[in-house]
């Protein structure tokens, strides 16, 4: 399969990715790893005239520390993620996590920054950046912004970067006690159900993705718990309605995976 | 758009439509067909390729998004008539039945020994997560990668 034409354009710096943005609005779209935007090109779910390849632009590919915060540039790969020393001491949630998205190869194309742009309602990331409270950092013609996560995701393939905005960082609070629980779709290796949860002393902050099209935060887990993986019972309370469904698992069956992957997640 | 790629030790200058693979490129412009095309929308692994030095899945790779890179196919493995040892174990193992997924296995094998010189079965086999072999002859695969470890590290 071959992609419908389009022009390609290598950026050079983040202001050269905003202005062609701006120019090109709704027929471009931003290429760092591609390994959701190519082969949905070859199938033509998408079709964009301009591809603009952020993938060189220099300081996007760093893991800093600042402060009590990691700072995770947005075209550093899920295999930079797993390999980095700072991620697994400080911040070893999301390690865990990248180690099981796709496989080898994916994994060193693949970047978090593309990955949270495309807003995959089976992807990985969105519930660990929720219970871990990190913070999305866009910049766009009109200067920088900081999204908090809880405000980041709207919907399937959806979120609230504008459309001249491109994410340019991740900024994560480190995190000594979290886990990331995950029912693998076989074949893909997508999540039917992820579940991940950051505990500090009695209280638990937990994210769910592959449940509902938007991937959450289980408040009503976070209310219920003090210490017991029974609030794992309420893992689908307010999103009853919302529960998707397809060949791999329908709404019950997703409900129920997800309180079973909460309650491990809990008990982890 | 005019790319200059580095493969297999050798640089080449093109000039290509932004929409043609990597792996098409490869194979139609420079006759390197031991890149297989399986599933062309990689979940399959027999594109697997290394793009400076990491494995790669050449159908979801665009030409010119290589350009300036260094990369090694199939090809690239042997030493003139002496094949490499992972080929050698593929070889001796009965490590292959077909042959289509077989050039995507060695290159993958080739980035799981790079990082582990030394893994276990269970590890080969979550390395190999990328890979299908429809012949299913994944024991004899990764006996094959298992005795090439003990080989590139005796």
């Amino acid at each position: 399969m071959i992609p419908a034409k389009f022009d390609y354009i290598k950026a050079s710096s983040i202001s050269e990715a905003i202005s062609l943005l701006d120019k090109h609005g709704d027929d471009a779209k931003l290429l760092s790893g591609g390994h959701s935007l190519i082969p949905a090109m070859k199938l033509r779910l998408s079709r964009p005239e301009v591809l603009i390849d952020i993938s060189g632009i220099s300081g996007m590919n760093s893991i800093t520390e600042d402060g009590n915060e990691i700072v995770i540039g947005a075209n550093c790969t899920h295999a930079d993620i797993v390999n980095s020393d700072l991620i697994n001491s400080d911040l070893n949630i999301l390690a865990q996590t990248a180690k099981h998205i796709g496989d080898i190869q994916v994994r060193n194309r693949g970047t978090i920054g593309g990955s949270l742009a495309h807003a995959d309602p089976a992807a990985d990331y969105p519930a660990v950046v929720l219970a871990c409270d990190a913070k999305i950092v866009v910049e766009g013609k009109n200067g920088g912004r900081t999204i908090a996560a809880t405000d980041f995701f709207l919907g399937i393939f959806t979120t609230a970067i504008a459309e001249d905005e491109i994410i340019t960082s991740i900024r994560f609070p480190k995190v000594a006690n979290g886990n990331y629980q995950k029912f693998f779709q076989s074949a893909s290796r997508f999540a039917v159900v992820g579940v991940a949860a950051v505990k500090e002393g009695n209280s638990v902050k937990v994210g769910v993705t592959g449940v509902a099209g938007t991937p959450y935060r289980a408040t009503a887990v976070e209310n219920a718990y003090s210490g017991s993986s029974d609030a794992a019972l309420h893992a689908v309370d307010g999103v009853e309605d919302e529960l998707m469904s397809d060949h791999f698992a329908d709404e019950e069956y997703r409900a129920h995976l997800a309180k079973v992957m909460v309650k491990k997640a809990l008990e982890a | 758009m005019q790319i200059s790629v580095k493969i297999n030790g050798k640089t080449y200058d093109h000039d290509i439509e932004p929409r043609i693979s990597l792996a098409q490129y490869l194979r139609e412009t420079l006759n390197l067909t031991g890149t297989h095309i399986g599933c062309d929308t990689s979940g399959c692994g027999a594109c697997t390729v290394h793009v400076d030095g990491a494995a790669a899945k050449a159908c979801t790779l665009l030409a010119v998004q290589v350009d300036g890179c260094d990369i090694k196919t199939i090809e690239g493995m042997a030493n003139g008539n002496e094949m490499h040892p992972i080929q050698e174990a593929f070889k001796d193992n009965h490590g292959l039945q077909c042959g289509f997924c077989t050039p995507g296995m060695v290159m993958t094998a080739a980035d799981i020994l790079k990082n582990n010189p030394n893994p276990s079965e269970e590890e080969i086999r979550h390395g190999l997560e990328g890979n299908f072999c429809r012949c299913t002859g994944y024991h004899n695969i990764v006996k094959s990668i298992q005795q090439a470890a003990e080989k590139i590290n005796a």
